[in-house]
């Protein structure tokens, strides 16, 4: 006879009357495949824990993207966030979709380079660029996002010493009606100074004021901010084109449109919250058309959507290495997936499912990671089904930040699968081991030996 | 050990204590469990109906009956004195 599963007896007091936050707990699915690869198989093959990211998702996201945009706009250009996932096969990918490389370090600067994109089709943004950086992107060719006056003045050297124009936008920061205003990063459209860095450059003439940019902030779930940062943005590129006859060639709006995943704290999920990519097509879009630019003149958009672009692409599979009962009652989930590997569960209520069929019984669960940290922590409180020692789980929309905010910590950082358009799995990025964590590393030699 | 005499235990899984007024829930193992404690067996042999008819061995199955155990305690259906 073949026997049952085994699922971890439980009993649950019921609270007649009195519903939770969430009204119903919805039943959790179990996730047993993606795209047509048994979960167990994937870690298998691959090992546990395994980033999972699928070409499929990242093409018909990017192409979604992109036709809400272009059927509103005659003239589009993505560019993509190195810093969202920069590894070369997800850079590729957009790459071969039509999007520029928008970068924020020297590091992803010449990361740009290496996947083979054309210096002028690289955006270098950021605070933090370096007379070298500067420098080579002004031989190069390549568009520099201004962020601060400091640099402005360190690009005029570079101007002189190189005898070549830099080709530049300024980033512009405003007040769009959300809070919190993001004031850090470029020059202030409200108090004047971002006109005040335009006349400069324009007054200069050692510079090519070829586009304008801002990036209003990060999972923003208002359209409207777009239109307002949109507006300004037209306004300035017609205050420019009217005083020195120069046209604006390229508005930036940057990133941060919302994912579908749930923010902390959040009391409706994100998959029902978050705008759509022709929610926020409208408001761009429709700021631009309406704006005093003149029809001829209409600049190139350009996006920088990261977030928005990738979090459903990717999965996170993991096994869970214990059960514990906390001292409170409450039960406590042990896992191979801690926030090294999932940085973004500070931000998110990542939506964790089974590998495997289960019950609708559920308990009160914490779920925690493998590092011996309090703040190891994937869900603080949710009502999770009742997994074993062993079983597997997935965790969803995961491909944004965390490849490149993970923590080497504690822990190898384990290996990055694509699953490509035909269904192969193909490594992305091998699991790291001995050798590459230590081949930094330098030893003096009267540390080499010692008794104990 | 024992399940006290007068919580009901029903066939669709509801567990209901008359002397607090209190309902609950359990799944299909809680409630075999459940059922086997009423009848008064002994850990060894609600060990061995388990382990017969589920895909569990001993010792993988003594720390989920122990932690059940301790929620039963939890919520005072446990009748000490026999
Ligand atoms: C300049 C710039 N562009 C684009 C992005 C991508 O943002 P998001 O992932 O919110 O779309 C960022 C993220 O911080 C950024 O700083």
């Amino acid at each position: 006879m073949e026997k049952k599963t085994f699922e971890p007896p439980v009993i649950k007091k019921l609270n007649a009357g009195m519903p939770s936050k969430f009204g119903m707990t919805p039943h959790i699915e179990a996730i047993p495949e993606i795209e047509g690869h048994k979960v167990e198989e994937l870690l298998k093959d691959h090992g546990s824990p395994l980033y999972i990211l699928s070409e499929n998702t990242l093409r018909s996201t990017y192409r979604q993207a992109y036709q809400a945009f272009s059927t509103r706009y005659p003239k589009v250009q993505f560019a993509w966030s190195y810093k969202t996932n920069y590894l070369a096969a997800v850079c590729n990918v957009f790459h071969q979709e039509g999007a520029w490389a928008e970068v924020v370090s020297g590091f992803e600067y010449h990361k740009a380079l290496k996947n083979g994109v054309l210096p002028q089709y690289i955006i270098f943004n950021g605070p933090a660029k370096s007379y070298e950086d500067l420098k080579t992107a002004t031989e190069n060719g390549s568009l520099i996002h201004i962020d601060h006056f400091d640099e402005l003045y360190m690009l005029m050297e570079v101007a002189e010493e190189t005898g070549k124009k830099p080709l530049v936008a300024i980033r512009v920061n405003m007040d769009t009606g959300i809070y919190p205003q993001w004031d850090r990063f470029g020059f202030n459209y409200d108090n004047g100074e971002a006109w005040e860095a335009i006349n400069r450059i324009m007054l200069s003439e050692k510079m090519e004021l070829a586009g304008l940019h801002t990036h209003i902030g990060t999972y923003i779930m208002t359209t409207q901010a777009y239109r307002v940062a949109a507006s300004k943005l037209a306004d300035l590129a017609v205050s420019t084109e009217r005083k020195y006859g120069h046209v604006i060639r390229y508005i930036d709006v940057g990133g941060g449109f919302a994912s579908k995943n749930t923010l902390k704290g959040a009391y409706v999920p994100g998959t029902d919250t978050a705008p759509s990519f022709d929610d926020y097509a409208d408001a761009i879009t429709g700021a631009l058309i309406n704006s005093a630019i003149k029809p001829e003149h209409l600049p190139l958009l350009i996006l920088e959507t990261g977030r928005a672009m990738i979090d459903d692409a990717g999965y996170l599979l993991g096994t869970v290495i214990a059960n514990k009962r906390l001292a409170s009652g409450r039960r406590a989930l042990i896992t191979n997936v801690g926030v090294n590997l999932l940085f973004t569960s500070f931000w998110y209520e990542h939506q964790i499912h089974p590998a495997e069929k289960v019950s609708q019984h559920t308990e009160d669960t914490t779920i925690y990671g493998p590092l011996c940290m309090n703040i190891d922590v994937l869900r603080a409180a949710v009502d999770f089904p009742l997994l074993k020692k062993g079983d597997h789980f997935v965790i969803k929309r995961i491909g944004a930040y965390n490849m490149t905010q993970w923590l080497q910590f504690i822990e190898y950082r384990p290996n990055v699968v694509m699953i490509d358009t035909q269904g192969t799995p193909h490594i992305i990025r091998r699991r790291e081991d001995l050798d590459y964590m230590t081949r930094q590393e330098e030893l003096p030699g009267h540390l080499k030996n010692f008794e104990l | 050990m024992k399940i006290r005499k007068n919580i009901a235990v029903s066939d669709t899984g509801f567990v209901f204590d008359p002397s607090t007024g209190e309902s609950f829930t359990v799944n299909e193992t809680g409630q075999e469990i459940l059922n086997l404690l009423k009848e008064g067996k002994s850990y060894d042999e609600i060990a061995t109906a388990i382990t017969t008819r589920y895909d569990i061995d001993r010792s993988g199955f003594e720390k989920y009956y122990q932690d059940f155990i301790e929620m039963l305690n939890h919520y005072h259906l446990i009748d000490y004195e026999g």
